[in-house]
């Protein structure tokens, strides 16, 4: 399967980019790595007249210690993300999430910042950067701006970024010594998740403290189990009081029913793995 | 549509050539350059059997356009012997005999070289997570993650046959 032809250009930095996107008209896409892009445009569900490759820009890649954050690069691999001590130590969430996009090859090619941007509801990365109140980081023709995680994802692979920007970075804010696991469900290796869902706990003593829980492919857009979590906060650390906050999961939510589940069994899919990630992230 | 200049490092000797913006990695290294020791399996970025190593570690030469690989160094599976020598782990497919028709093989050998560069003592669990993106249709898994661990243990070193004998299609 060979794409339809396209122009293509390679930037060494956001200011060319940038300057690439603005003379390409309407008709262009931003290629980051490709694992998405590419099996579309091979399709020719995507034909664009002009590709700009984000791929020589050396400063959208890697993690940096930022105060009470970290600072992602929008081009930093789904590989970097999973092994990354900083992020290890600071946001495991994402790290654990990371490793179970697609296949190692995948890993090694596709970034953190190009599966945010293509948003499709199925994808592992959006869910836990929305659980963790992450900040997106856009350059444009008229400067920077920063977009809440909450106002990011508007819709089936729909984002706030606008014709003519690019997503430079994501600052994540540190949950140094929460817990956190995320739970995906498949039937097959390499699969898109049916449900998954991404949990953060902190725990004091016998209780949980609070909680961030995101879920994945349960709307159009990655959604927050917002019930569960104030159920968890100042709950007992116990499976049982861990069951009953899960109750609450599919609240809010509208999944889609298709060949791999309804709608109906993806709800349930949401309280089961929910009461599961939540177990794991409090260690119990 | 303009076409790019690229130069890439195959296997150890540098190219350069006229690219079309839209031509695979995989079509560069098999139609332009001869190495059809990849094989292109599903085309989708599913199968695997079009694993090569970009600067090292391994991608779907099909999901990557030739133009991303200018200025990088690519290794095929017609990379791997050295000194007219199997690598250990095309030895280890060979004394395992962990192939069956042989197409998932290349991607194979150079998946599972990915992985041991990145653990080199693997569970078997480990294994099969690692080859997660690579389908057999013979369904010959059992004697490939023994091939991997072989090498792992060290029970297989670099071989003594001639390179010809791991030629694939």
């Amino acid at each position: 399967m060979i794409p339809s032809a396209f122009d293509y250009a390679a930037p060494a930095t956001v200011a060319e980019a940038l300057a690439a996107l603005a003379d390409a008209g309407d008709d262009v896409k931003v290629l980051a790595g490709g694992q998405s892009l590419i099996p579309v445009m091979k399709l020719r569900l995507a034909d664009p007249a002009m590709v700009v490759d984000l791929g020589r820009i050396g400063e959208l890649s890697g993690v940096r210690d930022d105060g009470d954050a970290l600072l992602i690069g929008a081009m930093t691999t789904h590989h970097q993300v999973a092994t990354d001590p900083l992020i290890a130590e600071h946001v495991p969430l994402l790290a654990k999430a990371a490793a179970t996009v697609a296949d190692p090859q995948v890993r090694h090619r596709g970034t953190f910042g190009g599966a945010l941007v293509h948003a499709d509801p199925a994808g592992d990365m959006p869910a836990p950067v929305l659980a963790a109140e992450a900040t997106f980081i856009l350059a444009g023709p008229d400067g920077e701006r920063q977009v809440a995680a909450a106002d990011f994802f508007q819709g089936y692979f729909t984002t706030a970024v606008d014709d003519g920007e690019i997503l430079t970075g994501i600052r994540v804010p540190k949950y140094t010594g929460w817990g956190a696991h995320y739970e995906k469900f498949t039937r097959v290796a390499q699969q898109w998740s049916i449900v998954a869902v991404a949990a953060m706990v902190r725990v004091e003593g016998g209780t949980i403290a609070e909680a961030r829980i995101g879920l994945t492919n349960m709307a159009s857009t990655p959604v927050r189990a917002t019930a569960v979590e104030q159920a968890l906060a100042g709950a007992p650390l116990t499976k049982e009081a861990i069951a009953a906050a899960s109750s609450h999961a599919a609240e809010g939510t509208e999944p889609a029913s298709d060949l791999n589940g309804d709608a109906a069994y993806r709800r349930h899919l949401a309280e089961v793995l929910t009461k599961r990630a939540v177990i794991a992230a409090a260690g119990l | 549509m303009a076409s790019s200049k690229i130069t890439v490092e195959v296997d150890n000797v540098s190219y350069t050539d006229e690219v079309e913006p839209r031509l695979l990695l995989v079509q560069y290294l098999r139609e332009r350059l001869g190495k059809t020791g990849t094989l292109i399996g599903c085309d989708t970025t599913n199968c695997g059997a079009c694993t090569v190593h970009l600067d090292g570690v391994s991608v779907k030469s099909c999901t990557m356009f030739a133009v991303q690989a200018d200025g990088h160094k690519v290794t095929t599976i017609e990379g791997m012997a050295t000194d007219g020598k199997l690598h250990p782990l095309q030895q280890a497919f060979h004394q395992c005999h962990a192939l069956q028709c042989g197409f998932c093989t290349p991607g194979m050998i150079m998946q599972s070289a990915s992985l041991l560069s990145e653990n080199p003592h693997p569970t078997e669990q480990e294994i099969r997570d690692g080859l997660e993106g690579n389908l057999c249709r013979c369904t010959g898994y059992q004697n490939i993650v023994a091939a991997v661990q072989a090498v792992a243990d060290g029970t297989v070193s670099a071989g003594s046959n001639e390179t010809e004998t791991a030629g694939v299609a």
